[in-house]
């Protein structure tokens, strides 16, 4: 095992050389780059020893020679299939971790900066901003998949919301693979910075052109500064062959609200850690998802939100529905820190498990070192309930489609909540096809 | 229309319903009354199939079919209706998802043309006035936050919309205020044609004023411990039914009042 791991650094260190001739930058972000690197080769991929990997084995991954993407990896793709209607006017797109110009429509974004990271570390105009803000949240000192995100920092996306700077279309962000190779690593990196007082809506979409293996290890970083609002949707649909492991680290800034959901259907293994630091005073946020597992599939979610100052609010609610032989995973932490008076805290998750063989491992956490705050959290696990399944019955319908129905309004309750139509649709379709079922 | 012969049923072990006999005629009116434990909800579960209790004897004969051979779903299709005591919330699922899916399994199952959401709504809003229920309920989730006369009426609605031929209705009255229980009775009645009938399940007499029953069936242990026509009904609000669930007691009363 350990030469193993010894191993596939090496193989990731190889292209990491090639990286640093074929993708030069600016010398800060070089040495963020390198070091980085280093903190991969000690970290390597987290074990399951580690606690917070404990139901999530990586060996698969760690065993496998994966050879990270370079611009020149993708192929015609035709990326409409993946746009929502109503971004039409707003897509941004990054193909194997690259943003592409070319396939991207930027019409309908006015007064947004919308460029290349690389590009925004070397522009005058944005380095201050990309320098103070990139690998900031998410650290890859103690964190060895960040760190080998971090490392293969060649493009990605800088998204900026200037100051009041409020954005009616939704914006999305499609991160597409497109590699004919199984063994292929991509590694998108966003980073968003809205700045006081803007507002904007923000689809973050993990998608395939293939049904087939690979890697995607993906890192968004979101700041919000005074005042600043973003509606956040992350729809990760990777191939169900894939190994998907991603973070978002979000810090929120003075009365600024941040709305985020995570959609988790696809990936053969998939991690997703999110973490959102509320460290000023007035900050609100919603932090909620869905995660539907089938058959062969692993999906793991582990969410931080951490209270630093006093009145802030958060609010979760996560969802999983597992079918077949399916692992999931809810890890969710709530931090009250010292001083963080009238913190109001709300966490809940629940798991609905359509068959004997699958499994979740659920566990959510508070820590709570304030004397004047509100916090509550739960988590359940059920099957469906015969009652209700008797009431459906009792009026002429099916058992079959009687669960499937009490499965789909299951997931409503997350699904719902989504305020962009073409996006509660086509989940109530993805949910709906799962289950085998019409409604219409 | 529906023949109950000898019906035994158990839950858990427990015979509850100890040889039932009750003939339905198309048109018909019956009441179920009867003390609490007397087994009327019991009788309700057991025709609409519910899965938790076990009919350990008799048979039940419904247009000809035998009832007890069919699973819940299909009874329904066929046209009984059980409305619940306590309706069960379901989150997640609109009212009007919920409706026109039922109406649709039972139009395929007789072969007929299935509805699109719009025809549907026409039919729903047309039936909606039965129980004077308003548009805003269509879109919420069934039965979820609804109060108690909300949750009864939202019964009546899904019969108004589903036709059945057999409603049985489990203690609809329960937890409805005079006003509620004045729309529930005149929805029923609205319902209510010479080729349907309906069974009503009720501990109170109240109900009764308002849907007027042709015969009336005193339960007691499990059993048919007196049957009459609507008068039965006011006689048992006003003696009670100790006189009928301990005939002894009450011989000698009715001895007493001779004297």
């Amino acid at each position: 095992m350990v030469t193993e791991l010894a191993k596939r650094e090496n193989t990731y260190q190889a292209a990491f050389r090639v990286v640093r001739e074929s993708s030069p930058t600016v010398p800060w972000l070089e040495l963020v780059r390198n070091s980085a690197m280093e903190r991969f080769e000690q970290l390597g991929f987290p074990p399951v020893q580690q606690e917070e990997w404990k139901y999530t084995n990586l060996a698969p991954l760690a065993k496998q020679e994966f050879a990270p993407a370079t611009r020149a990896t993708a192929a015609a793709i035709d990326i409409e299939r993946f746009a929502f209607p109503e971004t039409a006017t707003a897509h941004l797109v990054v193909v194997n971790g690259f943003f592409s110009e070319e396939l991207s429509v930027t019409t309908g974004l006015e007064n947004v900066v919308a460029i290349d990271l690389l590009s925004a570390v070397a522009d005058a105009r944005y380095n201050k901003v990309a320098r103070s803000y990139l690998a900031r949240n998410a650290g890859y000192h103690d964190n060895g998949l960040a760190a080998l995100n971090t490392a293969f920092l060649q493009s990605g996306l800088f998204l900026w919301f200037p100051k009041n700077v409020k954005v009616e279309t939704p914006i999305q962000i499609t991160f597409v693979t497109d590699v004919e190779d199984p063994t292929t690593a991509s590694f998108p990196r966003l980073l968003i910075v809205a700045e006081e007082n803007s507002s904007a809506t923000v689809i973050e979409n993990y998608v395939s052109t293939r049904e087939q293996a690979y890697f995607t290890n993906s890192v968004a970083e979101i700041v919000l500064k005074e005042g600043a609002r973003l509606e956040h949707y992350r729809m990760q649909r990777e191939s169900g062959e894939s190994f998907h492991i991603s973070n978002t680290s979000a810090e929120l800034g003075r009365n600024s609200s941040y709305d985020t959901t995570s959609i988790n259907l696809g990936g053969r293994l998939s991690r997703h850690d999110i973490s959102v630091v509320l460290d000023h005073e007035g900050a609100e946020c919603w932090v909620d998802g869905l995660y539907l597992v089938g058959p062969d599939q692993h999906a793991d979610t582990h969410s931080v939100i951490d209270h630093q100052q006093p009145h802030c609010n958060s609010h979760q609610l996560y969802k999983g529905i597992l079918d077949g032989n399916a692992r999931a995973v809810f890890n969710g932490k709530i931090f009250v820190r010292e001083g963080a008076q009238k913190t109001d805290a709300m966490q809940t998750n629940k798991n609905l498990l359509l068959s004997p063989n699958a499994r979740v491992d659920t566990k959510p956490q508070l820590e709570i070192y304030a004397d004047d705050v509100k916090c509550a959290h739960g988590a359940a696990v059920g099957q469906i309930d015969q009652e209700e399944l008797f009431y459906l019955q009792a009026r002429g319908i099916n058992p079959e489609l009687g669960r499937n129905l009490l499965t789909y309004g299951f997931a409503e309750e997350v699904i719902e909540k989504i305020k962009i139509d073409s996006i509660r649709t086509q989940l109530d379709e993805v949910v709906l096809r799962q289950l085998n079922t019409q409604l219409e | 229309m529906l023949e109950i012969r000898n019906l035994h049923a158990a839950i858990d072990g427990n015979e509850i319903l100890k040889g039932i006999n009750l003939t339905v005629r198309k048109g018909e009116i019956h009441a179920i009354m009867g003390p609490n434990g007397s087994g009327k909800s019991t009788l309700a579960k057991v025709l609409a199939g519910h899965p938790q209790y076990e009919v350990t004897a008799g048979e039940v004969i419904y247009e000809g079919k035998n009832l007890l051979d069919l699973a819940p779903d299909e009874r329904a299709r066929e046209g009984v209706f059980m409305a619940f005591q306590y309706p069960i919330e379901v989150p997640g699922v609109s009212n009007a998802q919920f409706l026109r899916l039922a109406y649709n399994e039972k139009r395929k199952h007789l072969g007929e043309e299935e509805l699109d959401p719009l025809e549907f709504k026409d039919l729903l809003k047309e039936r909606a006035k039965v129980v004077e229920m308003d548009a805003s309920f269509m879109t919420r989730s069934v039965n979820e936050g609804f109060s108690g006369g909300e949750k009864k009426r939202n019964e009546i609605l899904q019969m108004a919309v589903l036709e059945p031929k057999l409603a049985v209705l489990d203690e609809t009255d329960s937890g409805l205020d005079i006003d509620a229980l004045r729309v529930v009775a005149a929805g029923v009645n609205q319902l209510l044609t010479p080729d349907n009938a309906i069974i009503v399940v009720t501990h109170y007499q109240r109900l009764l004023n308002y849907i007027v029953p042709d015969y009336v069936h005193v339960l007691a242990g499990g059993r048919i411990a007196r049957e009459g026509g609507k008068e039965l009904a006011l006689e048992l609000e006003s003696k009670g039914y100790d006189w009928i669930t301990n005939p002894n007691a009450a011989g000698s009363a009715n001895l007493n009042a001779a004297n």
